[in-house]
């Protein structure tokens, strides 16, 4: 038999072997994970994983605190890397192109919700991990893995002037915050707050500088008045100081708060104008309280938003590569260790602004 | 009677004198009317909650004597040199507000209700900050013609008369969101609100749901106009409509599940609280973030879309479901504590012609 016949005779690898970090449940630590991803369909990009931003969701599902968690759990949502195959009927991609993956890596494309861009709305909703593809089954594995297969419409091209690393978290918290300040129509009249000073927040003080904001930082915590200063906020105040707060009285146009941690809703809503927007980010456990009187006499819009549509992804990160756009992070070697201390540390809120783990160098 | 001196012409009412004391005859006097003033003979006056909250000092801040009463309708009976758009005779109401400035932006974009110098109809103050101004249970009042609106001369004083409150609040959300005849509305609580916001829905083209905590209250519904009713408390019910309104109107102010009404609304449906909860909402995140809702309030309506309102109500004959009553200090007393239990379909009236006699 010829080499290309003995070829010919073997069956085609129907999976790519990965590596991954997971946990098997809510109280044990990382291990290395050895799995598969498919072979790509004819409308699949497979990523070269090379950095996955730290994304606090990412430690609420590996300690189970939504009761959603399935394990084992390869988390990750905010990967960055280079295009290493492509499907034979993918268009927007080719080998060595920078790429990106969110929260999403697939939907039913037929809805009502899909055919208007906002994906992450569909009933059948496949999450980058803890979810499973659209066969219901097959369980989905993020990014803190060296390769990935995703299908072509829920890849992002990263511009090519945005380092990887510092792009990874604009997959997550960069879209959540592009979009309601796209929705609400940020501009250079508004007077837009942003409540909470980590990860969320820091991109959306960027963001909303870079779209002509005057932006108000509200925070805890008087010792990040500097930084807020720097990455474009033109006012910082004390949410805990009633005189600061007084000084800002009435005067918002929209809010985004992004603190996770439970808090009083009554005192940022006070700083907002007259049917003014506040629209929660974060994701407290705690309801939110709101007075009965505050609603009909200040008739604000309170709101939520959760990432974006694949379109709004795109657009987002080009706007980014127009204004030079990437988040503060603090990159790390990728181990269960560092990945432990991350952990600690993201909900101890000591890091400016986002750890991304080096995964292009790990499982080593 | 003829005018007395000062400038003032001697009018009667009922008012309370303290939190916890009975209504009492009250004599005082309404100020002769101003060049820009019209002075209204009060035929009817509805009892809306607000009076209730108000007469037993529930929101803290009353100051007495207090003539409650802000669903006021009667007759033109005089009018100032430079009043334009009333003459003497004309069908006329007055609602909750009866000054504002004139001139914030509030006021120039027809929200006058929300003017920071706003002086309410009751329990409140003229411009001056210092007249106290005395609501609809009295049998005149004179009111600056700006804010007096033209009764439709097909509506019935007696029904039209809480419309001037019950009624433009539940139109102000109603048109501020569009609705017509592709719309999704539910309509939570079915008393002097809910049943307008029924009527009024249903008068827009609207697919009209009642949610209600009592089965009792369906076919009442379904006269109104509803197409559907739900109650609240029956989790199976509700799931049947998850996901499927436009808009939300809650009128309800006794404490409730919010968020089981936040799961009926479609992606970025509208849920718009007009009654008013002594306790906060409690919104949970998650269902903020995934749905996108605009959670809002309302509160009446400027003068341009009260009339607006009375002109639509007009057009589609709709007026109020009302239990007329005689207006002495004891059938007050009684339709306030039925009020309170929502015993009463929906609104009373009191008949204020026929009072002080």
């Amino acid at each position: 038999m010829t080499s290309k016949q003995a070829a010919a005779n073997t069956p085609s690898p129907i999976s790519i072997a990965a590596k991954g970090y997971a946990v098997d449940s809510e109280s044990t630590p990382f291990k290395l994970f050895n799995f598969e991803r498919r072979m790509p369909a004819a409308d699949d990009v497979v990523i070269r994983i090379h950095y996955c931003g730290i994304c606090h969701s990412d430690i609420h599902q590996v300690y189970n605190e939504w009761h959603s968690s399935k394990y084992p759990m390869v988390p990750g949502h905010e990967i960055t890397g280079v295009v290493e195959q492509v499907g034979s009927s993918v268009k927007g991609f080719r080998v060595g192109d920078h790429a990106g993956v969110g929260c999403m890596v697939d939907s039913c494309r037929k809805c009502a919700t899909c055919k208007k861009d906002i994906e992450q709305v569909c009933g059948d909703l496949c999450l980058t991990y803890n979810s499973t593809e659209l066969d219901k089954v097959t369980p989905t594995y993020g990014g803190y893995s060296n390769l990935i297969t995703v299908k072509e419409h829920f890849v992002c091209k990263i511009p090519k002037n945005l380092p990887l690393d510092a792009a990874a978290p604009l997959l997550c918290a960069g879209i959540t915050t592009y979009s309601p300040l796209r929705r609400y129509k940020v501009d250079k009249h508004t007077q837009l707050g942003i409540v909470g000073l980590g990860g969320l927040g820091h991109i959306g003080v960027k963001l909303g500088a870079a779209m002509g904001a005057h932006v108000t930082v509200i925070s805890t915590s008087e010792s990040k008045r500097d930084d807020a200063m720097k990455l474009g906020a033109k006012v910082f105040i004390v949410s805990k100081d009633d005189e600061q707060m007084k000084t800002v009285a009435n005067s918002l146009d929209l809010i985004i708060d992004t603190v996770s941690a439970p808090h009083d809703v009554g005192p940022l809503l006070n700083l907002l104008k007259f049917e003014g927007v506040y629209c929660v980010v974060g994701a407290p456990t705690k309801p939110l309280e709101v007075g009965a009187f505050t609603l009909l006499m200040k008739r604000p819009t309170i709101t939520g938003s959760g990432i974006g549509g694949m379109k709004e992804t795109q657009e987002m990160l080009d706007f980014c590569g127009k204004h030079n756009i990437t988040c503060d992070i603090e990159k790390i070697d990728a181990t269960p260790e560092t990945i432990k201390a991350a952990y600690d540390r993201t909900v101890k809120a000591d890091v400016k602004y986002r750890f991304v783990l080096d995964i292009l160098n790990a499982f080593k | 009677m003829s005018p007395a001196q000062n400038n003032t012409i001697p009018a009667k009412a009922y008012a309370v004198f303290a939190d916890d004391s009975p209504f009492k005859v009250f004599d005082f006097e309404r100020r002769t009317p101003r060049v820009d003033d019209v002075v209204i003979r009060i035929h009817y006056c509805g009892i809306c909650h607000s009076d209730i909250h108000h007469v037993y000092n529930e929101w803290k801040k009353e100051t007495y004597p207090l003539v409650p009463g802000h669903e006021i309708t009667g007759v033109v009976e005089q009018v100032g040199s430079s009043v334009k758009h009333f003459s003497v005779g004309d069908h006329v109401g007055v609602g909750c507000v009866v000054d504002t400035c004139l001139k914030c932006e509030p006021c120039k974009k027809h929200k006058e209700q929300h003017c920071p110098d706003v002086c309410y109809t009751y329990g409140s103050t003229e411009l001056d900050k210092v007249t106290p101004t005395h609501g609809g249970y009295s049998n005149l009042v004179t009111v600056k013609e700006h804010f007096v609106c033209k009764i439709p001369n097909n509506l019935p004083l007696d029904a039209a008369a809480p419309l001037l409150c019950a009624g433009i609040t539940t139109y102000s959300p109603l048109r501020q969101y569009n609705v017509g005849k592709d719309s999704r509305i539910g309509v939570v609580g079915l008393g002097g609100l809910g049943h307008m916001g029924v009527k009024l829905g249903a008068a827009m083209g609207a697919h009209v749901t009642v949610i209600s905590t009592s089965e009792s209250k369906r076919n009442d519904a379904i006269k109104l106009g509803a197409k559907a009713f739900l109650v609240s408390k029956d989790k199976e019910q509700m799931k049947t409509a998850a996901n499927s309104l436009d808009l939300i109107i809650d009128t309800v102010s006794a404490p409730h599940d919010v968020n089981a009404l936040i799961d009926l609304l479609k992606f970025e449906g509208v849920y718009c609280l007009v009654g008013a909860p002594p306790k906060p909402l409690e919104i949970g995140a998650f269902p903020l973030i995934m749905k996108r809702p605009i959670i809002t309030g309302s509160n009446i309506g400027g003068m341009k879309e009260t009339q607006e309102m009375l002109d639509f109500c007009g057009k589609h004959n709709i007026v109020c479901d009302i239990e007329k009553i005689q207006a002495t200090p004891e059938t007050i007393k009684t339709a306030y504590d039925r009020t309170v239990k929502s015993d009463v379909k929906y609104r009373f009236v009191l008949d204020m012609l026929n009072a002080f006699k």
